[in-house]
């Protein structure tokens, strides 16, 4: 393999990565809460949907993006009522949130389908983007790309080194003695899902906008319900957050490398390894208890009443 | 009462407070006052109304009813972050820690952003105060690695580290060796000779006959009685709290047993959980007609042992458990039942009792061996007169005994539990805190109940937190620490202090105590 081969597999790579990345640190955080929003895939796809109509329509890439955020917060908020007010069971809701996405955005997006957009276009940093192998992956992206950077640094910052990281994770961890020390767990948890709501949405604008500019029926296929194995993956820790992001990333389009160097695969059975890789990765993490038990928020999914 | 200060109001004074819940009038009309200094004791049963009123000291929630004066003010407390601005500090029975954040981090959390924006700084303030009030704490470590007794020094620091002036402890000794009880005690005169008012939740009159100033007795949501603890008899204070003629003592002679029922031989057993602990080769025996109890802190193996002796895990080796007439470490719980076993396991409901199922049902669910079950028929006139004979002889309150278990208090499916497996009349019964959350007079009535099957030839061993049961009612008795089974001694000849540095690991002192 050439150099360029490989420069131009780490480039694919970090876009491919990219929704991920940012999908999976929203449901992180919403996790850390001790929420588990399985609705990351119908929050992204109306994300998706509604960037690209506004993009179109207004002709703006920008006024996208900022609608896809605020159309995966609304979507979060239905959740959000359902889970956290009226506490329903988190699993049935999310799920129902992701069958609910698909359909709203194949509907509200019917006239969309098809129609032409010119994507985002690189920021090419001169001189850093010439680095060999990384200048480009790093250097050579869309606004988007260097803003799931900027987002991976505050959502490091603010859960390792910041006071509300420290209270979402207390809310997460025992909502009871949240309560006792004087914190609000609702709100901390309208806020962490309002959050989750807001990358998926980002992360679908994503796909929408700069990565395949178009908008199709369910085109997210499938990467809510990876971004969810990630943060497993991770074992819900920022720093392998983006390690899992891009290690899928690179996953998905190892088919199309393969076709590059001639290697006769169906590339159908290649196009299933990020998924083959999401089962092996989740059998092998959940095998072990122990590293579930001591990492995972302890409050996961269960609905917190309030008494008195 | 020993306390000078200048201001001639209470730190604390409640007036004619209620607070009602659906159905039930938790506090009626309730007075108390706390000077500057004084340790004040709050005592009363279970569903006495303790729990009630000092949540609303602390601003967890609010009286309908009544006036809260603080330093002679009127005051309103709505929320926790309120009380902790007076200077009010609350030490939980089941602590509010959280288990993956350090120490410095859990107790950053209680106070406010400024404050424990420097952490490095906070850390300095924590070590300070651990070692002024001779609570030694690592403010790096995190909370789960940390014994049951360090986590309460956390509780404790954590109220400290703030301007304190109300300090309130809810059932503080009953997670602690009586060493660390001493420790404890020493701490909070230290602290109210420094002015700090202290309100103590307890329940062991002993206890607050040492240490408290003054005590308030609540009976079914009111104030029936205020005394001196230093110049009553337990009995005396027991008797206030019960408020009838229910016996609230009684005395047990000791037995030495006859030939040995249960043997547990070099059992170790490796725990799954990574909170858990694991058994390190434990040896006992508890022979048919005595009584055999083990102390400990809970979360010292206690769970995992009644587990591997229950049939609940049978990962131990095959010559670990033994009866007279063989083996039974191989054998599920309903094969132990079918020997003659009888269990009581720690957690009520989901392990003792399936919540949503009616007593007549949860009744039979252990007891379906006894004669209930039938050629795979069941006999429900049995099965109902077995539910009711429990119902009645245990003094269980209950809607009748079609009540789903949940329905139940704690106490009162505690003693619905101890009763369906002691009218079984098993040979050997394994027990976890038989009388946990149970009110005087029925714990007196249960310790009767096993004093009972003791002398019908059973072999019983208990597992309890609270020692003063331990010594009034086992024949020999041991501690659990680390995994680790202390020595055996008969309980008539040991002292408290023995079985306190056996709690606390210590087993290698006083080997000649070793009993039978």
């Amino acid at each position: 393999m050439d150099i360029d081969l490989i420069t131009n597999i780490l480039f694919a790579m970090v876009r491919t990565g990219t929704p991920l990345l940012l999908v999976a640190m929203g449901e992180l955080i919403c996790e850390k809460s001790g929420v588990l929003n399985l609705g990351q895939e119908g929050m992204m796809l109306m994300g998706a949907m509604a960037g690209f109509a506004v993009a179109f329509v207004s002709g703006d890439l920008w006024f996208g993006v900022l609608a896809g955020i605020l159309t995966g917060m609304l979507m979060s908020l239905l959740f959000g009522f359902l889970a956290l007010n009226l506490n329903a069971n988190q699993v049935a809701s999310g799920l129902a949130l992701t069958i609910f996405g698909a359909g709203l955005s194949a509907y509200l997006g019917g006239d969309f389908v098809g129609k032409p957009l010119t994507g985002m276009e690189a920021w090419v940093i001169p001189g850093l983007s010439s680095i060999p192998l990384i200048g480009k992956a790093l250097f050579a992206q869309d606004p988007l790309v260097y803003l799931s950077f900027v987002m991976f640094g505050v959502v490091f910052f603010f859960v390792y080194h910041s006071r509300p990281g420290l209270i979402l994770k207390a809310v997460g961890e025992a909502p009871e003695s949240a309560v006792a020390v004087g914190l609000s767990v609702i709100r901390v948890r309208y806020l962490a899902v309002l959050f989750g709501g807001a990358m998926a949405g980002l992360g679908g604008a994503y796909l929408s906008l700069a990565y395949t500019p178009l908008w199709s029926d369910n085109m997210t296929a499938g990467r809510g319900w990876i971004a969810l194995a990630l943060v497993v993956f991770a074992s819900w820790r920022v720093g392998r957050l983006l390690l899992g992001a891009y290690l899928f990333g690179a996953a998905s389009i190892m088919h199309l490398v393969m076709q590059g160097l001639g290697v006769s695969v169906s590339s159908n059975l290649l196009a299933t390894l990020p998924y083959l890789a999401t089962i092996v990765v989740l059998v092998l993490l959940s095998s072990n208890q122990a590293r579930i038990k001591l990492f995972a928020p302890m409050s996961l999914g269960k609905p917190f009443h309030k008494t008195q | 009462m020993t306390h000078n200060s200048s201001n001639p109001h209470p730190r604390v004074s409640l007036r004619n407070i209620s607070k009602r819940f659906p159905g039930v009038l938790a506090n009626d009309q309730v007075n108390l006052d706390i000077s500057p200094g004084e340790i004040h004791a709050l005592l009363g049963e279970n569903g006495a109304g303790k729990s009630t009123l000092m949540k609303m000291i602390y601003g967890v929630m609010m009286p309908d009813e009544g006036r809260i004066a603080w330093d002679g003010l009127p005051v309103e407390i709505k929320e926790p972050a309120a009380a902790r601005k007076l200077g009010i500090g609350m030490v939980f029975q089941h602590f509010s820690l959280f288990e993956t954040l350090t120490v410095a981090e859990n107790i950053a959390l209680c106070l406010d952003a400024h404050e424990a924006r420097d952490m490095t700084a906070l850390s300095a303030r924590i070590r300070d105060v651990s070692l002024k009030y001779s609570m030694a704490l690592e403010p790096d470590r995190l909370v789960h690695t940390l014994s049951i007794g360090e986590r309460q020094r956390v509780e404790i620091v954590r109220c400290l580290i703030q301007d304190i002036r109300l300090l309130i402890l809810d059932e503080p000794t009953s997670v602690l060796t009586p060493q660390e009880v001493e420790g404890l005690f020493a701490t909070l005169r230290q602290l109210a000779a420094e002015g700090c008012s202290i309100l103590f939740i307890s329940h062991k009159l002993n206890e607050v006959k040492a240490l408290c100033h003054n005590a308030t007795i609540l009976r079914g949501g009111r104030v029936t009685g205020q005394c001196v603890p230093g110049n009553e008899t337990a009995q005396g204070i027991a008797r206030m709290m019960v408020g009838d003629d229910t016996p609230v003592t009684a005395t047990h002679e000791r037995t030495r047993g006859g030939e040995e029922y249960l043997k547990i031989c070099n059992l170790s057993l490796t725990s799954r959980d990574p909170f858990g602990t694991s058994l390190k080769d434990i040896n006992l025996g508890v022979r048919a007609g005595e009584i055999v109890g083990i102390a400990g802190v809970a979360g010292n193996g206690q769970e995992e042992l009644l587990a591997a002796l229950s049939g609940e895990t049978l990962e131990t080796h095959r010559e670990a458990i033994r009866l007279p007439h063989g083996y039974i470490a191989h054998m599920y719980p309903g094969e132990r039942r079918n020997e003659g076993l009888a269990f009581v396991p720690e957690e009520r409901l989901g392990r003792g009792a399936v919540p949503d199922m009616s007593l007549e049902e949860n009744g039979l669910l252990t007891a379906a061996g006894a004669g209930l079950v039938k050629n795979g028929w069941v006999n429900w006139r049995k099965t109902r007169e077995f539910a009711e004979q429990i119902v009645s002889q245990f003094n269980v309150k209950c809607a009748g005994i079609h009540a789903p278990a949940k329905s139940l208090s704690g106490g009162n499916l505690q003693k619905f539990i101890m009763g369906r497996e002691i009218l079984q009349t098993p040979t050997l019964l394994i027990a976890s805190h038989p009388t946990w959350g149970v009110d005087i007079g029925a714990a007196v009535a249960i310790h009767k109940e096993l004093i009972k099957l003791r002398n019908s030839g059973a072999a019983i061993l208990l597992v309890s937190e609270d020692l003063d049961e331990l010594f009034e009612i086992t024949d020999r008795i041991c501690a659990l620490c680390h995994g680790r089974l202390s020595p055996v001694a008969d309980t008539a000849s040991v002292s408290l202090q023995q079985v306190g540095s056996w709690m606390a690991g210590h087993f290698d002192v006083d080997e000649d105590v070793q009993g039978g």
